[in-house]
């Protein structure tokens, strides 16, 4: 069990925690302009990687807001937080 | 008594109390401070239990954690009985009763002793191999396999004893508490550093601690002189705890760790009442101090197993901690100089050793010159091929061994003994190092797995870290602390060491037999019984992973976990298959470290299921009022109200039949209830309902249907305008949480430029849902001030009102097709107000109803229950709900998804209505579909989803899921069952009041 530093909250236990998938997938602004195929890849496609990962996740049993982590998916090791809305950090 | 085993007083044992204890139903003494095998020992008890497959009598091995036959069962038959103890660990109280397992009649007597002959036709694998065949027969088989397995009996009564949890956060963790733990602890605390020092022993010191030898010396006291007055020093620095009796359990990334603090176990049983037993440590350092010392090896040589064989250091231990001779004929087997460290000190309070024999042929020591001038006999470069006695050993053979030890040459020596000490050097304790992730490198020079890689803040120190000798943790511990602390000094920096140990060793895994291997029983897993040749097998059957060779010969895999022979396991597949050691790895060391009880794990979570239960303001009304309750997520819901003896079918059938003819009413206050305000409100509503919500005028309420991004229906309920930018949103009862959750999701982040605050009000109102043609004249009476009239109040608005002087929001919305008022009362005036509409409906017969009523009076219109009449692939079209999806608004969740190439399929499953042929055949919810029984493979159409009897139109109703349904309406389906099959007819899913007549009524 790890500890995320909530960007609100600070540090807390992962269980406070809930993970929401991939992060920086926009939803598209005119979905019905898109093809099948290219909605498709908005809707399923999700990276899976073994190692470093940006991902959702929000403070379910705190302040209830989602921010971003950059996480090893390897060891969970988390490199970065950052707010919605925020650069996610290059480095 | 015949011998007095007690040798000489150690400091560490009071002899002035003694305590009183049963052992197989005999009654035995030992001292306060012994542990039950250290008592026994003292008593000349040996033969302990039998080992699991071929129940070969077994003794004590050891003296800690890792003992792997001197297990017990405790208090048998009784409450507290707990199997598979270690009775190396459990300290003896008075009254402590403990008994022999795996064995029947007694542990003298064993029938299953019989396996032992049979051990020829017993190799690995003999189980999955034999009883595979026939398959039919294998129920059989299962009878008495299953009698036969499983070590130990566990409680049938429930636990009497208290457990709980506890979260500890400190600076530094420092696991084990011998010399290099005490230091540790020492320098952390004192530089400021809140710390904790955790043992598994109930005393501080390790192994140093009764360490009595001129040959160990720490400037110039000995050592264990020295460690004494630091573990005085350091009890009394304040910002450090020490908890002994306290094991880790688990080391789990990010530096959390479980430990279990025993608090009960060595008290007497009746002083134990009230009084926590176990307490389960969840911790979580910034830094850890790994100090969990080495484990002795055992040797692998021929019939290795027998009560009187103990590890050489145990004996050492037994003798210098609790003053307990092991044996008076003592004869030691080594390959390193431990050894000579344990006849020295038996030496020293005159026990006797008969010979130490050593596997090294070359090999000189202080240790070995001084043992040697003590006339202790000392057979270099030899081997012990056999041992004898049944329930205790009495001989050993002895061979030299050839130059590469592959062979023994030479003729037979007998010793006779009646004790036997086996040293194989030492291994690290590496498993909680390698649970938190870090990783291993193999050391060849003397066969040890050491830490490399760590996963987190943490250091491994001491023996566990390959340093075995008092010289090298000296020099390397401070060192090491001093930097992993990033101090600028440390007070350990300058020792005087005396050290006598010589580092050499003769590595041999299994060591060579004069008879061939397969005639010999060399023991790797005691516990389990699998030997050398097990593992040989294994090998030769194709096995080559050490995880699967552990599976198959069950090589580390009892309750203790192989701390004794894993390597050795390791060893041989690697000289067998010629690969190298570290190239093989390790098996994964899994948490426990040492078995947890059930209790521990669990702690106060017991009794009652330990969730949520949710319960409505109205709650205690339904509970005096007789209602059956069901489960709806957390909430407990009214399900139906029996009267008269009822069973569910005739109250749901008066229920459902008064609410229609007359007046119901139902608790509707676990609905989800969510505020939302705001400017963009009305826009927000836009984009996460299928239809428009721009237009509803302020007053009015609209049924709202949810989809996912993917287009299949997720949750449904009536939002009401309050205001120009305030609405209330009502979900289903088990979606609220989630829907409240997806709502922010998308407000955080998709569209963080709307101006909506969501606020879960669902507790705050209590919600009662009067209906019925005299729905109106009920409510009327509570509500007087308030203007009924269809005009004023129509169908799909909302009134504020007053009841008394408590203001409440009344809606005029329905889930029955009748006229109906939902009023929203502050929660705590809810049972008042459903009282008060009881008083007001008592003319009118009003009816108490349930959820199985609801869900039938809906199901005769043809009202959905999301999940139930749909599951995650039934989009609005498929419920024939075309009607709500908005075709103008350019976007809302989901709307993509309705054309694409899938969900615009025309043969996908939908919702249509089902009549049987039969008026009185009530169909199963969940029975499948078909048209045609005679044509096979036979197509599944679908299923049934809510089937009831309708008492208003007086036949059953169901509605179902049809492969192109929509299109189907009146043909003919069938409905296989186990012994008939049913014919329906494809309908309207909407079965009474087409026309809505009755909500105006």
């Amino acid at each position: 069990m790890f500890v995320i530093n909530c960007p609100y909250c600070g540090e807390r236990e992962q269980s406070e925690f809930k993970a929401g998938g991939e992060a920086h997938i926009i939803r598209p602004k005119q979905p019905t302009e898109l093809s099948d195929d290219q909605w498709a890849e908005y809707l399923f496609m999700r990276k899976n990687i073994k190692g470093v990962q940006f991902e959702r996740w929000i403070h379910t049993h705190g302040c209830r807001k989602w921010f971003n982590v950059v996480r090893d998916t390897s060891n969970d090791v988390i490199k970065a937080v950052y707010k919605m809305g925020e650069k996610p950090p290059t480095k | 008594m015949t011998k007095n085993l007690r040798v000489k007083t150690s400091k560490l044992i009071d002899e002035t109390y003694k305590i009183s204890f049963k052992f197989n139903g005999s009654t035995y003494y030992g001292y306060k401070g012994d542990t039950l095998a250290s008592a026994l020992l003292f008593n000349d008890i040996h033969l302990v239990g039998r080992s699991f497959k071929y129940h070969r009598p077994r003794g004590i091995m050891t003296a800690g954690s890792e003992e792997p036959n001197a297990i017990v069962q405790l208090h048998n038959n009784t409450s507290r009985t707990e199997p598979n103890v270690r009775a190396t660990e459990i300290e003896i109280y008075e009254g402590l009763e403990a008994s022999s397992q795996n064995c029947w009649p007694s542990v003298n007597f064993d029938i299953g002793g019989i396996n032992n002959f049979l051990s020829p036709v017993l190799p690995a694998g003999f189980y999955y191999k034999t009883f595979m065949w026939p398959a039919s027969f294998w129920e059989k088989y299962e009878y008495f396999i299953r009698k036969s397995a499983g070590l130990g009996r566990s409680p049938t009564e429930p636990d009497p004893d208290i457990y709980e949890h506890k979260y500890i956060h400190c600076d530094v963790l420092i696991i084990g508490a011998g010399i290099a733990g005490i230091v540790a602890a020492k320098t952390a605390a004192k530089n400021g550093y809140k710390t904790l020092l955790i043992d598994e022993k109930p005393y501080l010191g390790g192994s140093t601690i009764y360490q009595n030898s001129e040959h160990f010396k720490i400037n110039n006291q000995i050592s264990s002189s020295w460690l004494e007055k630091e573990i005085n020093e350091i009890k009394k620095i304040e910002n450090l705890e020490i908890k002994t009796r306290t094991s880790v359990a688990a080391y789990h990334g990010y530096n959390f760790l479980l430990a279990r603090e025993n608090l009960t176990d060595h008290i007497p049983l009746e002083q134990r009442n009230n009084k926590i037993r176990h307490r389960l440590l969840k911790i979580r350092a910034k830094k850890v101090i790994t100090a969990t010392g080495s484990l002795e090896r055992p040797l692998i040589f021929n019939n290795n197993d027998r009560p009187g064989i103990l590890l050489s250091s145990a004996i050492e231990k037994y003798a210098n901690f609790y003053g307990v001779a092991c044996g008076e004929k003592n004869v030691l087997f080594t390959n390193n100089d431990s050894a000579y460290e344990t006849a020295l000190s038996l030496y020293q309070k005159g026990i006797n050793v008969e010979a130490i024999i050593d596997n090294r042929e070359e090999t000189d020591s202080k240790l070995i010159k001084e043992t040697e001038k003590n006339n202790i006999k000392v057979y270099k470069g030899y081997t012990v091929v056999d041992t004898y006695g049944y329930k205790r050993i009495n001989k050993v053979s002895i061979m030299q061994l050839s130059k590469d030890g592959q062979k023994v040459i030479g003729s037979k020596i007998s010793i006779l003994c009646d004790c036997l000490g086996i040293s194989g050097g030492w291994t690290p304790a590496v498993h909680l190092f390698t649970q938190s992730g870090g990783k291993l490198k193999f050391r060849d020079e003397d066969q040890v797995f050491i830490p490399k890689e760590y996963s987190s803040d943490q250091i491994s120190i001491g023996s566990c870290n390959g340093d075995f000798t008092l010289d090298e943790i000296l020099s390397t511990v401070p060192k090491a602390i001093k930097k992993f602390l990033n101090l600028k000094k440390i007070d350990y920096e300058d020792f005087e060491i005396k050290s006598s140990f010589n580092k050499s060793k003769r590595n041999i895994w299994l060591l060579p037999s004069d008879k061939i291997l397969g005639k010999t029983k060399p023991f790797v897993d005691y516990q389990n019984d699998a030997t050398a040749k097990d593992i040989k097998l294994a090998l030769r059957e194709g096995f080559r992973s050490i995880e699967h060779v552990k599976r198959y010969t069950t090589t580390g895999m009892g309750t203790d976990q192989g701390k004794l022979g894993n390597m050795h396991a390791l060893g041989i597949i690697s000289e067998t298959t010629g690969s190298k050691m570290g190239e093989l790895g390790t098996t994964t060391f899994r948490p426990p470290y040492t078995p947890l009880t059930f209790g521990t794990i669990v702690g106060r979570s017991v009794g009652e299921y330990f969730d949520v239960s949710r319960k409505t303001a109205i709650h205690e009304w339904h509970v005096e009022n007789k209602a059956e309750f069901e489960n709806v997520g957390q909430w407990k819901r009214a399900w139906y109200y029996p009267k008269n003896g009822e069973n569910m079918h005739d109250a749901v059938q008066r229920e459902s039949k008064a609410a229609r003819d007359s007046a119901g009413i139902l608790d509707a206050s676990t609905l989800g209830k969510i505020d939302i305000q705001g400017t963009d409100a009305s826009e927000f509503l836009n984009r996460v309902y299928t239809n428009a919500w721009s237009k509803l005028a302020i007053g009015k309420c609209r049924y709202g249907l949810m989809l996912n991004e993917d287009g299949m229906v997720y949750d449904d309920g009536v939002t009401t305008r309050l205001g120009e930018n305030h609405y209330i949103m009502t979900t289903t009862t088990g979606g609220a949480a989630t829907v409240l959750g997806k709502l922010e999701d998308y407000l955080q982040t998709e569209w963080p430029e709307l101006d909506v605050y969501l606020t879960s009000v669902t507790d705050h109102y209590a919600t009662v849902s009067v209906c019925g043609p005299n729905s109106k004249k009920i409510v009327s009476q509570i509500i007087p001030d308030l203007d009924f009239s269809d005009k004023n109040f129509p169908h799909m608005s909302f009134k504020n009102a007053k009841i008394g002087n408590i203001n409440c929001r009344v809606m005029r919305i329905s889930f029955t097709g009748e006229h109906s008022y939902e009023i929203n009362i502050q929660a705590n005036y809810g049972k008042s107000v459903w009282e008060k509409c009881m008083e007001a409906g008592k003319e009118f017969n009003i009816t108490p109803y349930g959820t199985e009523t609801m869900h039938l009076l809906r199901a005769e219109k043809g009202f959905i229950i999301v999940g139930q009449d749909t599951d995650a692939t039934m989009t609005p079209i498929d419920l024939q709900m075309d009607w709500i999806v908005s075709k103008k608004k350019y976007d809302f969740i989901g709307k993509r998804s309705l054309y694409r190439s899938d969900t615009i399929r025309e043969d996908r499953k939908q919702l249509v209505g089902l009549l049987t042929e039969n008026p009185n055949e009530v169909l199963e919810e969940g029975a499948q579909i078909v048209s045609d029984i005679k044509k096979t493979p036979i197509e599944m159409l679908g299923h049934v989803t809510s089937s009831y009897y309708s008492p208003n139109l007086k036949k059953s109703i169901a509605l179902g899921v049809v492969k192109g349904g929509k299109n189907m309406m009146g043909q003919k389906l069938v409905i296989p069952m186990e012994n008939k099959q049913i014919n329906v007819t494809v309908a309207d899913p909407v079965f009474l009041d087409k026309e809505n007549k009755r909500l105006n009524a």
